[in-house]
């Protein structure tokens, strides 16, 4: 059998490259085809094979470090759970995600979803914290449920990608961090929510999200963020009127 | 239109404003190193930490881990078993003292995790739950449904926020440990984003960057685990131990390396031929129960036999012809349809996501079709109980080091707690030492960062000419690792392997890149890469041409005995600067558990334990 090729239209921008090679443009690479080959070893090909400059992020190949999203064919994908077979014999146009500024390549930069991260305290807040002596805090099945879903979220940011108030308003805080916020508001150990809610009541915050859902359907964990922002917004105004009642109260 | 951020190089930034400077460095942003940091920012509040990572902390390889981790917890459990199974499951290799601490501290450091907020799997009454993994006498395994490591790493990583004194240098790739009149203080990094060399000198450093299985063709283990903490500690002058014990996970997907988790056989999974036939029976793992009796699975018996021993019996039923041959080499089957969908769904979820994606089996209508696969290092940098190495002001912890906790062959879920407790001993003692040793030679460790970035400049981005294309090397090195340090190995086959490592060696300094800009150049990284695991690659090669016996992992064709009189010792691979390692031994901490025979199936471990305990 004849070795059959796919054609990937890679994004390629450099900003130390000579002024000709800059871009921002797009480059064909034909590769081998495989039907068990992902998007991500395709272009692993090209870089071992064809041209060594093509810049990725990439690590686990196995949908968990969150590293490789990229726009495939439009979508934002975890190019090491797109397969070729399913976009083949049609070619494949690979682009960063959209959103972000380009590092290079089909790299974006970080900086600002960091910041947005650890804007809204992604860890457990408590006073009344116990000696590890005494052993674990309880939480029953069902409270581990109320937001075991948003825990599951591996910052891959295609949600980021995916959502057009972030392309409208670069402020927004974003799906992925308000679901994280909201994991911790929901979580029987912690006492937060108090120290979370100005951030929360941001106009860029989650009232910011108009719930169009589309971080829902990219998600590739099924953190579900859209249905998280929904909740935290219910959360938000009812720790808000309660704060004028219960000036310092908990829970 | 894209917006472009261009972050190229500021030919305006000159090297000594990059130039930074805190009290503890630490080098690799898993597990082990954000547990390090956050045990030092707790410890001391004044202490700035630099936590250094080539990747987003949330990318390391801690985020991969499955199945769970081990720590005494529940009431019919106890330490004496724990370190029992650690033990033997070692083939006493494993350092005594060094088990007895780590299994007293693990509970709590489980604990401490689990009020940062990790999302542990609970029993009905709100207690956390655990799972049998294999080599246990008792079920000990704390486990977040089959996501342990992200949800562990992503806890910590989450937690560091919290503290101000702890600074990342995300992206930043450290090609050199900076060691001025002995003592250690501060790597020399590439930052990704501009390609500049940043000095970020300490008082102390601390060495976390995982493991090196990248070495190998299939592997568990993602593309940023090359090794280069332990090369470059070891280019330092740290040795590194014990590096021929090389753990091979007896299940792994066929093509991809991805894991399947050994909690799969935990919840009663059963490992078969292609006759059907549980062929563990055959190999001194006990008798098979039926898979609907209730003591199904039995501890420390068949599927619950330890991850050397049940890769070593797939290799052996591969030449009594008793595999399955698919175009990525032959594979047994791991049956979970027992199991039922509602048991697979809510206990591994990801298992049947992974085979489903990535074989294209459901494992509640299918068996899995799995091999055997390079899942981790047992061998790495030399430490005390401490972290502390040789060199002064040096610390390691996580899978790079070496307490030596694992021995011969580690017992599964024992890594994750691993990091935790020897992270927080390592941040501990570097963070003592920090405020012991305030003083540092700022211009010489400046100077020598400049020589490495000017070093760098030579041998990759401006040179022009080499003929070695990244990809030959490191295809060439899997086939040698392969072929002569796997499963299985003898005098001839790692002779071959050895001699081919100094061919590569050599071609090495011939290797030629496409890429010859500064920022982000990931060939460049990738090329540094293939300079730490060629290094990694060769200790292990001849560490394991020495060690003339059998032990756990390490399993010679030609001595196929354990002999405890010539080497109940660890390795010591030294670095040599023309010509490869320099090999010695130093005794193995014997202290409560005499050496005995390490034995599995019904009852074994429990009498072999009864007996030992004198």
């Amino acid at each position: 059998m004849a070795e059959a090729n796919i054609t990937l239209e890679v994004f390629r921008y450099h900003p130390d490259s000579p002024d000709g090679d800059r871009g921002p443009r797009f480059q064909s690479y034909d590769v081998p085809y495989h039907d068990d080959w992902v998007v991500l070893d395709a272009l692993n090909w090209v870089k071992d094979n064809a041209d060594g400059s093509l810049t990725y992020r990439w690590s686990c190949r196995m949908g968990v470090c969150g590293s490789c999203g990229m726009m495939v064919n439009g979508e934002p994908k975890l190019t090491c759970a797109a397969f070729l077979k399913d976009y083949y014999p049609g070619s494949i146009r690979i682009e960063p995600l959209t959103n972000f500024p380009v590092e290079r390549d089909l790299v974006v930069v970080m900086d600002d979803f960091m910041a947005k991260l650890k804007s809204v305290k992604p860890y457990i807040i408590r006073d009344d914290v116990n000696d590890t002596g005494d052993g674990e805090y309880r939480q029953t099945p069902a409270e581990l449920a109320q937001y075991k879903q948003f825990s599951m979220c591996i910052n891959c940011m295609l949600c980021y990608a995916a959502c057009p108030v972030m392309g409208s308003e670069p402020e927004f805080v974003g799906p992925a961090a308000l679901a994280l916020a909201h994991r911790y508001n929901r979580d029987t150990r912690d006492r937060g929510s108090r120290e979370r809610l100005e951030k929360m009541m941001e106009h860029e915050a989650v009232w910011g999200c108009t719930f169009v859902g589309e971080c829902t359907e990219v998600c590739p964990k099924n953190v579900d963020p859209a249905g998280a922002i929904q909740q935290a917004k219910t959360d938000a105004a009812k720790e808000y009127f309660k704060s004028f009642f219960m000036p310092k109260g908990g829970r | 239109m894209k917006d472009l951020g261009a972050r190229g190089a500021d030919p305006g930034v000159s090297l000594m404003s990059m130039v930074v400077q805190h009290d503890v460095i630490i080098v690799g942003g898993g597990g082990a190193g954000l547990r390090a940091a956050i045990a030092i920012a707790e410890q001391d509040p004044n202490l700035s930490v630099a936590a250094v990572s080539k990747v987003y902390p949330m990318r390391s390889h801690t985020v991969a881990a499955e199945g769970g981790a081990a720590a005494v917890i529940k009431p019919n459990d106890s330490i004496e078993d724990h370190i029992y199974d650690t033990i033997s499951g070692s083939d006493w290799l494993a350092d005594q003292d060094a088990v007895e601490l780590f299994v007293n501290e693990a509970p709590r450091e489980m604990i401490q995790l689990e009020h940062w907020g990790c999302p542990w799997s609970r029993e009905a009454d709100g207690s956390v739950a655990v799972r049998p993994f294999g080599g246990m006498k008792i079920e000990r395994t704390w486990y977040a449904a089959d996501k342990t490591g992200f949800h562990m790493l992503h806890a910590l990583f989450q937690t560091t926020l919290k503290y101000d004194n702890i600074v990342r240098y995300d992206e930043h790739f450290v090609t050199k440990l900076l060691v001025d009149d002995g003592r250690c203080c501060g790597a020399a990094a590439l930052e990704l984003r501009s390609g500049r060399m940043r000095a970020i000198l300490g008082k102390s450093v601390i060495v976390c960057t995982g493991g090196c299985g990248r070495i190998f063709p299939f592997t568990t283990n993602g593309a940023i685990k090359n090794g280069d903490g332990m090369a470059m500690a070891y280019r330092a002058g740290a040795a590194l131990k014990d590096m021929e014990f090389l753990q091979y996970h007896p299940t792994g997907l066929p093509g991809t390396g991805i894991l399947i988790t050994e909690a799969s056989r935990g919840e009663g999974g059963i490992m078969v031929n292609k006759h059907g036939d549980r062929y563990l029976q055959d190999y001194d793992l006990g008798k098979p129960l039926d898979i609907n009796d209730p003591n199904h699975p039995q501890k420390r018996t068949m599927e619950l036999g330890p991850r050397d021993k049940l890769s070593q019996c797939f290799v052996k039923e591969m030449q009594k012809g008793n595999t399955i041959e698919t175009k990525y080499g032959h594979v047994v089957y791991l049956d979970l349809r027992h199991l039922g969908e509602k048991k697979i769904d809510k206990k591994i979820p990801f298992v049947r996501e992974l085979a489903t994606n990535y074989a294209g089996v459901d494992p509640v209508h299918e068996p899995i079709p799995v091999r055997p696969v390079l899942h981790y290092v047992m061998g790495g940098i030399d430490t005390d109980i401490n972290g502390a190495t040789s060199i002064a002001g040096l610390f390691a912890a996580g899978e790079c080091a070496c307490v030596s906790l694992n021995g011969a062959n580690r017992l599964g879920s024992n890594s994750l707690t691993e990091l935790l407790v020897f992270g927080a001993r390592a941040g501990s003692a570097a963070a003592h030492f920090s405020a012991d040793h305030p003083q540092i030679n700022t211009a010489a460790l400046e100077a020598q960062a400049k020589d490495e970035q000017q070093r760098i400049d030579r041998e990759f981005i401006s040179k022009s000419g080499g003929r070695q294309r990244i990809v030959d090397i490191r295809v060439e090195m899997h086939h040698a690792m392969e072929d002569g340090a796997g499963i299985f190995r003898d005098e001839k086959l790692l002779t071959r392997t050895r001699d081919k490592l100094a061919e590569l060696q050599q071609r090495y300094r011939d290797l030629g890149l496409d890429d010859h800009t500064l920022s982000y150049n990931t060939e460049l990284i990738a090329a540094l890469e293939l300079g730490f695991m060629l290094d990694v690659a060769e200790t292990i090669a001849h560490s394991a041409l020495k060690r003339t016996e059998s032990r756990g992992s390490h399993q010679r064709l030609d001595h196929p005995n354990r002999d405890d009189k010539s080497f109940l010792k660890h390795s010591l691979a030294t670095f040599r600067k023309d010509g490869p390692p320099a090999i010695g031994y130093k005794d193995v901490t014997i202290t409560k558990w005499p050496p005995g025979a390490r034995t599995y199936g019904a009852d074994s471990g429990l009498t072999a334990a009864a007996t030992q305990r004198t």
